[in-house]
């Protein structure tokens, strides 16, 4: 074992891209606080799974932190109000960044309100069973804040039959321009920590690894300096490369082992968590608060003044890209990483809870996007980057002539999580990944109408 | 986001790397190599131009692959091969090569290949009329082939070299004397190109290093020609050494003819090769092997081109054969904990 691990580059994993960081003018910036918005729109489905169902009627009084909708399944979370002030509309259709409009919550905020949270139940962590503890995490509403917004308390009841015995935490953020988890690990140790000891006991693990990528290691440092002595928690810098970030290769790089093919983490006994869900954690369980507000970066050339904010859960875009006066002719707007986040086609969208970054590009940040788009020349680029060790050109190839049925069957479409590497590399300009996701949408709705 | 490269900076670097060959070509064979690769480049881009025309799609010139073609295919054909068959030769070359199965990215075989292994079959004897390198004159008078009109009888060259014949000029490649006279010319003679042949895979060093270029810059796999060396040893070794005066050595294998050539710039075309690694060391063992038992064994003296295309052909059957081990499907790690 040993022998092997001197072969192995330390704590990466193999393919993956290096793009320009651009991390320098937002990481070195503390959590400000955004102004509150006059009008605040939170849509009942900003994470995955069901919708949440409303608890409020229209021009109902709202409190800062008191729900305003409930859970509508298992795998769903509840929505806090955001601001104090009045319900202007409930069910009303918002547009997303994702596409389809969805309905939302609109409150018009008291603009006098002193905006403090009196909505609240302390408790004692610590004195919490398990269960009551996961009970707790549903009741904040919290989803995973890294970007893919999964109801937490979800992850902490694994499939009957599979005991977590580790806990993976994300401190990669492997997306250019993000820096909201860098400070967040900087500036909420103490709390991250907290959120970490919640989870572990919730499951019963007996390890866990921060992995953090090595362009941080001023926080590896800090967390290192906090971690607690009764708990067996580590935290090692892994390699700054993407996508470092996505669970599975954040797991591969840590504990060498893979998960399989079309599973999940927990069927290796893993569950991951990001920093900043455990910082919010271990701030909301011990207060019985809410999921109100989040850590964003805001970056990019098309800011004025870039930074890491604490953006109430709801603010539109649009008031929020005023607030850091953008500038919005021109330009294009990305919500989360510029790899994997989506370009935005409205300003009036909100920030929703699996927000990690806006980031404002002027056309000369993208040269490259406007390029021509030549046919596949076969140089096997996009299989030196694809960090799952799929066959881009071949699916690639496959997509073009819509053969969505053995793309999946064949060439392992459904492992492909969308990470844009290969697109990313490839010298035609093939845009892949948008092939990619087409195809697993087709191939969806095949499956649903069969 | 910023991309690293794209075709069009592949492509010209490619080009980049053939320039210092097509000086040398020049500067060995004279004016008539010089009007060769002229002749073949704008044969290529017209047939490219014209392919894009008739299918009614935006002309593809610009990527700069059809130069490639263009000048891949001078350096394969002899110095003084008549200028109206090297146009014949660029014809084929991009229009079946290239433009029938769609244009670039799309062909099957390497495009100059193609051409190269046509006039072969047409013209079989221009294309193994040597003629000496570093002739006195080459830079004022065309080697008389170079002029010859179409379909007219051959012109002898027979006289001219006789009268322009460097010490102890054979008219034949270093490849044919060593096949059927057993004479096997100095390596370091093939390493600096002081040798007959095609118009520009004499000089193997030059070669050698031009393609290195390509590999540093990350611009064509090091695995192919490393796979191709490979199997080129592999082969002749074991027969060199239970004949040694039958079979040359492999280093004499690796420097002679076009072999050089082939597995820097032409078994390396991305389009024509597989995918992945194993995939690619399986094609470029392949060629090399095949490339040694074509010389040894075949009726032919060089190997090189019908190895390449031979492994073209089979790149898909090698591609499906080697596909990666997607993560998290097997392979013993995850056993690992």
């Amino acid at each position: 074992m040993g022998f092997i691990n001197l072969f192995r580059k330390h704590n990466t994993f193999s393919h993956g891209i290096h793009p320009l960081e651009h991390k320098e003018s937002t990481a070195g910036l503390k959590i400000r606080r955004l102004p509150f918005a006059p009008r605040m729109v939170v849509p009942l489905l900003q994470h995955r799974g069901a919708p949440a169902v409303a608890l409020v009627k229209p021009g109902q009084e709202v409190v800062r932190g008191e729900p305003i909708a409930e859970p509508g399944g298992f795998v769903s979370v509840p929505m806090h109000a955001p601001v104090t002030g009045r319900v202007k509309a409930v069910g009303e259709l918002v547009p997303t960044a994702e596409g389809p409009k969805t309905p939302a919550i609109v409150i018009d905020t008291y603009e006098a309100s002193t905006q403090q949270v009196l909505f609240d139940s302390p408790r004692d962590p610590a004195r919490l069973t398990p269960e009551q503890l996961v009970e707790a995490v549903r009741e904040t509403g919290m989803v995973g804040l890294g970007g893919a917004a999964f109801p937490s308390h979800v992850k902490l009841l694994p499939p009957k039959g599979k005991k977590i015995d580790l806990v993976v935490i994300n401190g990669c953020e492997c997306e250019p321009y993000l820096t909201c988890d860098h400070r967040v690990m900087l500036e909420q140790t103490g709390k991250m920590l907290a959120g970490i000891r919640m989870v572990m006991r919730a499951l019963g693990a007996e390890r866990a690894i921060i992995g953090v990528e090595d362009n941080k290691l001023d926080a590896v440092e800090r967390i290192r300096a906090e971690l607690p002595a009764d708990l067996d928690i580590r935290c090692e810098a892994v390699e700054t490369k993407y996508p470092q970030g996505a669970e599975k290769l954040l797991i591969t790089s840590l504990t060498g082992r893979e998960v399989p093919s079309g599973g999940i983490p927990a069927d290796i006994g893993i569950a991951v968590y990001n920093v900043g869900t455990m910082a919010q954690l271990g701030d909301l369980v011990p207060r019985g608060r809410g999921l109100i507000e989040r850590v964003v970066t805001v970056s990019g050339h098309g800011v004025r003044h870039p930074g890491n904010y604490l953006v109430p859960i709801g603010t539109p875009l649009r008031f929020l890209l005023e607030q850091v006066e953008a500038d919005v002719g021109a330009c294009e707007v990305v919500l989360g990483g510029p790899m994997m986040g989506m370009s935005t086609a409205s300003l009036d969208v909100a920030i929703t809870k699996g927000v990690s970054g806006v980031v404002v590009f002027e056309h000369r940040e993208q040269d490259g996007l406007d390029r021509p788009v030549f046919p596949c020349i076969k140089c096997s680029a996009c299989l030196d980057a694809c960090p799952l060790h799929l066959n881009p050109s071949m699916l690639g190839q496959l997509a073009g002539v819509r053969d969505y049925a053995r793309m999946e069957q064949e060439y392992h479409l459904n492992d492909c999580f969308e990470c844009g590497s290969c697109s990313y590399v490839c010298p035609s300009n093939i845009p892949l990944t948008q092939y990619f996701r087409i195809a697993k949408a087709v191939n969806r709705e095949t499956r649903e109408t069969a | 986001m910023k991309k690293v490269i794209s075709v069009g900076q592949i492509m010209r670097n490619v080009v980049y790397a053939l320039l210092p060959l097509c000086a040398w070509a020049v500067y060995q064979f004279g004016i008539s190599a010089l009007a060769l690769i002229l002749v073949t480049t704008l044969s290529c881009a017209l047939t490219e131009r014209f392919f894009c025309w008739m299918s009614g799609r935006p002309t593809t010139l610009s990527d700069f692959s059809v130069i490639i073609t263009g000048l891949l295919l001078a350096l394969t054909l002899p110095p003084g091969f008549p200028l109206w068959m090297g146009a014949v030769a660029g014809f084929i070359a991009v229009g079946l090569g290239k433009s029938l199965f769609g244009g670039i990215g799309y062909n099957v075989m390497n495009p100059a290949l193609v051409g190269r292994a046509f006039v072969q079959a047409a013209f079989p004897v221009a294309i193994t009329t040597w003629t000496p390198a570093f002739a006195p004159g080459r830079f004022v008078e065309f080697i008389p082939s170079t002029l010859a009109l179409p379909f007219m009888s051959p012109v002898d060259t027979a006289d001219w070299v006789k009268s322009h014949a460097v010490d102890g000029f054979t008219g034949a490649t270093p490849l044919a004397l060593q096949k059927f006279e057993r004479i096997t010319v100095d390596s370091s003679d093939l390493l600096f190109g002081m040798v007959a042949g095609s118009a520009g895979e004499t000089a193997a060093l030059l070669i050698f290093l031009c393609g290195a270029y390509l590999a540093l810059r990350r611009m064509m796999d090091w695995r192919i020609p490393a796979a191709v060396f490979t199997g080129v040893v592999l082969v002749a070794l074991p027969f060199h050494l239970y004949q040694p005066e039958a079979f040359p050595s492999p280093l004499f294998m690796l420097l002679s003819g076009g072999l050089m050539l082939g597995a820097m710039f032409m078994a390396s075309d991305m389009v024509g090769s597989p995918l992945t690694a194993r995939g690619v060391w399986l094609y470029g063992l392949l060629i090399g092997s095949l490339t040694v038992l074509i010389r040894l064994f075949g009726g032919l003296t060089e190997g090189v081109m019908y190895a390449i295309l031979v492994a073209n052909a089979l790149t898909p059957l090698i591609d499906s054969i080697t596909q990666p081990r997607v993560y998290g499907t097997g392979g013993g790690k995850e056993a690992r904990s």
